[in-house]
């Protein structure tokens, strides 16, 4: 099993223990990863400003993983989706096609669509599935219990990403069971994580990412998981700059959790790089 | 968007946001108000209101909506798009209603910061040297930043594109706004 890896810049930026943990669990399952040079931006960031150049950006990143011949995963849900919704849009509007290869050309660069940008949890539930998963556990992790947290663009709009039902998502909840671990429910699990809401108003955030983490301790979890760099980064770090109560939750991406059931040291899994301290968790997998 | 009586509207303002990709469904909303009940930023902060920005819109009343500072309120997690009756892609005329407002002059601050630092350095943080130090020790390889000279090509050629389809009046605004630089 080969991809292209597509980092994204939110990881190689602030969550390097994700791509460290990521590949850790790729290599134990037998995913082989090709680095993917010349890459930037996935161009999401640029649409509020101007969409054709958040295409041409896209489409410059998928045109790169045409030229390879592979399907691509990345850690970050944005970058997946951006990239998904680039491809489907261009393979439906021959106009818009047309015009965005016109600006390739600057560059020596042509789409055709033929490459995919997949997310790893996809990747994992789709290509290589729980089953097989599970023979790679060599330490299954039944005294945990941890609340799983989706974010916004692993899922939405599933119309076009398809990974999961939304309104009421199993993806994440089997992979955790996978491990051993017990997934709880909580009633904000939908939530956002707050961290788009900054760019608004800080005070705004901060409710949100109050209300989420009221939730969270409520429901007696020993860990929130998730699945996004910017969701990490946010529950991990930016919560405990903006609420007027610190959290000492700690929140494990689950590439860390899955690292953790096969075998894997802290230090393997860059557990030691996460801000809020991991003991209470490292602790109860020894118990 | 304020309480002020509407005294002149743009009928056209719904066809000119129709006609850009993304802009497709705002002719099918027919206000349920939907999208208000799922939005996590209209839960927390009631004077972001998602159906009335497509309202006013469908009114035309332009100048105002494209000036608002509600539509920067957007989260873009298209939870109201995946709960329209309608099918109406909200968080899609909400990019395409900025779009518009970007090249009128009205630009949010935040949003120019992110995008002028993606079109220097073609990522959302310049890459630096320290970086690839914190990489190394964690034995992750450095990272291949070697061709953001392309990304910063071609955003040139988008910047150059917008600004020689800007109106004297939109580059007024801008002029003004980088003058009173600071923002929100």
């Amino acid at each position: 099993m080969k991809y292209l890896f597509f980092s994204g810049c939110v990881t190689p930026q602030k969550e390097n223990m994700y791509e460290l943990s990521l590949r850790k669990v790729s290599q134990k399952i037998g995913i082989e990863l090709i680095d993917l040079d010349r890459t930037n931006c996935c161009g999401f960031f640029v649409e509020p400003v101007d969409y054709q150049a958040s295409v041409v950006l896209g489409a410059r990143n998928l045109a790169i993983m045409d030229e390879q011949g592979l399907d691509a995963v990345t850690p970050c849900p944005a970058c997946f989706g951006h990239l998904t919704r680039v491809r489907s849009t261009l393979l439906e509007n021959d106009e818009l096609r047309k015009t965005v290869n016109q600006e390739l050309k600057e560059v020596g660069k042509t789409f055709v669509g033929s490459s995919r940008m997949k997310h790893f949890m996809g990747v994992l539930v789709q290509d290589v599935g729980i089953e097989r998963i599970k023979t790679t556990m060599s330490r299954p992790l039944s005294k945990l219990k941890v609340a799983p947290h989706y974010g916004c663009h692993l899922l939405k709009p599933s119309s076009e990403v398809h990974l999961d039902n939304p309104e009421d998502p199993k993806l994440l909840d089997s992979l955790i069971e996978a491990t051993g671990t017990e997934c709880l429910d909580y009633s904000e699990k939908g939530l956002c994580c707050g961290s788009s809401a900054m760019n608004v108003d800080r005070n705004l955030s901060t409710k949100i990412t109050k209300t989420k983490m009221d939730s969270v301790e409520k429901s007696g979890a020993d860990a929130i998981v998730t699945v996004c760099p910017a969701c990490h980064v946010h529950f991990d770090l930016t919560a405990n700059a903006i609420l007027k109560e610190k959290h000492d939750i700690p929140v494990l991406h689950y590439t860390q959790l899955l690292g953790l059931a096969q075998g894997f040291s802290p230090q393997e899994l860059g557990l030691y790089e996460n801000r809020v301290p991991v003991d209470k968790i490292l602790e109860l997998i020894e118990s | 968007m304020s309480d002020e009586k509407i005294t002149a509207v743009d009928p056209t303002f719904k066809y000119e946001i129709a006609r850009i990709p993304g802009g497709e469904s705002i002719k099918f909303c027919f206000q349920c108000g939907k999208c208000e009940a799922t939005c996590p930023i209209r839960r927390f902060d009631d004077k972001y209101r998602p159906a009335q920005i497509i309202r006013a819109a469908i009114l035309g009343l332009r100048e105002s909506v494209l000036s608002s500072k509600m539509i920067w309120m957007c989260a873009v997690c298209f939870s109201c798009t995946e709960r329209c009756p309608q099918g109406v892609k909200f968080t899609d005329i909400m990019r395409t209603i900025r779009n518009i407002a970007v090249r009128e002059g009205y630009i949010d601050p935040f949003f120019q910061q992110l995008s002028n630092v993606i079109a220097e350095t073609g990522r959302i943080f310049p890459y630096t040297a320290f970086l690839d130090e914190l990489r190394s020790d964690l034995g992750l390889s450095p990272m291949n930043t070697h061709n953001c000279q392309e990304m910063v090509r071609l955003l040139d050629r988008a910047r150059r594109r917008a600004q020689s389809k800007r109106s004297p009046a939109a580059q007024a605004r801008i002029n003004e706004s980088s003058q009173n630089k600071g923002g929100r």
